[in-house]
């Protein structure tokens, strides 16, 4: 019976100090900023080495969340995030326009590459201009994965589909996962698909994956982040001074100097082009 | 296979090296799953009990509605405690979304209905002229009640098990109240999730098994207690 008690004292005393210590990382409000952003950065690693430097600096606590554009800017519009970093600029000027987001600056770029697997049933490879490589994907009815999740990856190939005068809604061909790019990427690898993915994504999965990229470098590729600061004047219970010390931070030089170098000693190339102070209209030339 | 060797390594390595952020991750886990079960157990034993032993119109209604919340999905619950949760939902004012007291609420929502169908089951369960013949001893009502618990206790503890093993392995609500903050509110599931869309397959694989051996050591122990003087 004295095995009992020690067992029922040391479940007593756990108990307690679980519910101690799962309370006590509660913090005070206005330290916190919740920082809504797309899968890519994170997935990437950018953010964690960003953040820390960024805590260190400021004292802030960032709470990121990890989600696609559409639902990032869902959550601004919404009031519950104070800072997004987003890569859907269609979608973000006309969060801006709206009212929901002021202060809308340029980070970085890199860009989205088709990806599909060696041996190319539809004949993509060489062909010039992403529209066309979608067009020859479509007749051909090679299987395309999409995201189809309202990221930016998703809305730049809706945007390209238009582009190429085709509805791919509802074709035999055409396989939404709603998932995130890594899962997206690793579903096309599996069944030998074609998709869109940005290059950061696909160059740090590369070593899983049996796919190549199979068409790049065209300008409607292009993938161009922004950082945008929640309007306080929507939602008084946004965290304005944090955001605004995030999107100042990010387009510091400290941080333009990081993501320059970002992911070559990892990957052989940078994952993304430092862009602060560039004008959207100029990338690319 | 080489990947799911490779996965093992890992696991044992991140284990006896003590990683720091690994073992950030498995407190935080035990916490968070452990105080939710920890609170269902108070509200899911009382009100199973109450409703195991008294008998009132809609009774019925109550048990299939506590049987339907035994297989509640955790994400319809994240979703619902997130809606609540905001800033500028009914309880905003409270301010602690994407934090870990959240994923507690949550997970304890998913765990309460299981301990309490369970409990509902194992009282009604015990003979009923058990109650009469401790009235008849002259036991008041709640020392009746009491002694009814402790009989029960064998499955009462299965549902403990089957609570606490509910939310350390759910991923869904973790993931969408509590947003995977590294070194905050990241736990082993919502790691496992986001090493696995990362590509890092050997680390998912090594936190999957990390997973499993704090599952079986907590259900060791309550095994043990469960098992330790066997009725009759």
């Amino acid at each position: 019976m004295k095995q009992k008690k020690i067992i029922h004292a040391v479940l007593a005393g756990l108990a307690v100090l679980l519910v101690l210590m799962a309370w006590a990382p509660v913090q005070a409000q206005q330290k916190n900023i919740i920082l809504s952003t797309t899968t890519s950065t994170q997935d990437s690693g950018l953010l964690d080495v960003l953040l820390s430097i960024f805590e260190k600096k400021t004292g802030y606590f960032v709470k990121t969340i990890a989600v696609g554009s559409g639902q990032a800017m869902a959550m601004g519009q919404k009031g519950e995030a104070d800072v997004l970093l987003v890569h859907s600029p269609a979608a973000e000027k006309k969060f801006v326009a709206e009212g929901y987001g002021v202060n809308r600056r340029i980070i970085m770029h890199n860009d989205f590459i088709v990806v599909g697997p060696a041996e190319d049933p539809a004949k993509i490879r060489g062909v010039k201009g992403t529209p066309q490589v979608f067009k020859k994907i479509a007749s051909a009815g090679s299987l395309f994965l999409s995201r189809s999740d309202k990221s930016g990856t998703h809305t730049k190939e809706m945007a390209i589909w238009k582009e190429a005068g085709i509805n791919p809604e509802g074709q035999k061909w055409y396989q939404q996962t709603g998932l995130g790019m890594g899962q997206t990427l690793n579903i096309a690898s599996e069944k030998k698909g074609y998709t869109l993915a940005d290059r950061g994504t696909y160059l740090a999965l590369k070593k899983n994956l049996s796919l190549d990229i199979l068409a790049e470098g065209d300008a409607i590729l292009l993938n161009v982040y922004h950082v945008i600061e929640v309007n306080p004047a929507k939602w008084p219970k946004v965290n304005a001074a944090g955001g605004r010390a995030f999107a100042d931070f990010m387009v510091s030089k400290e941080v333009q100097d990081i993501v320059k170098t970002f992911g070559v000693e990892k990957f052989g190339s940078p994952l993304f082009f430092p862009d602060a102070g560039k004008k959207e209209e100029d990338l690319g030339k | 296979m080489d990947l799911i060797f490779e996965g093992i390594l890992k696991a044992f390595h991140l284990i006896f090296t003590l990683d720091p952020e690994v073992l950030g991750i498995t407190l935080l886990s035990l916490q968070v799953s452990g105080t939710a079960t920890l609170i269902s157990l108070f509200i899911g034993i009382s009100i199973g009990t109450v409703v195991a032993l008294t008998e009132f119109p809609g009774r019925r209604l109550v048990v299939s509605l506590i049987n339907t919340g035994m297989g509640l999905p955790p994400v319809v619950v994240g979703l619902f405690v997130t809606i609540f949760l905001w800033r500028n939902g009914p309880l905003g004012f409270l301010g602690i979304l994407y934090t870990p007291a959240a994923m507690i609420i949550a997970q304890a929502v998913i765990a309460t209905p299981i301990v309490m169908g369970i409990t509902l089951a194992a009282i009604q369960a015990l003979p009923k002229k058990l109650r009469l013949q401790i009235l008849a001893l002259g036991a008041t009502r709640l020392q009746m009640v009491w002694i009814l618990v402790k009989e029960a206790r064998l499955p009462l503890l299965a549902g403990v098990m089957a609570g606490f093993g509910g939310v350390i392995s759910e991923v869904g609500a973790s993931i969408m109240v509590g947003g995977n903050i590294k070194g905050y509110s990241r736990v082993l599931t919502t790691a496992t999730v986001m090493e696995t869309s990362r590509g890092n397959f050997d680390v998912a694989i090594a936190l999957g098994i990390i997973l499993l051996l704090l599952a079986y050591f907590i259900n060791l122990v309550l095994t043990h207690i469960q098992q330790r003087e066997r009725p009759r």
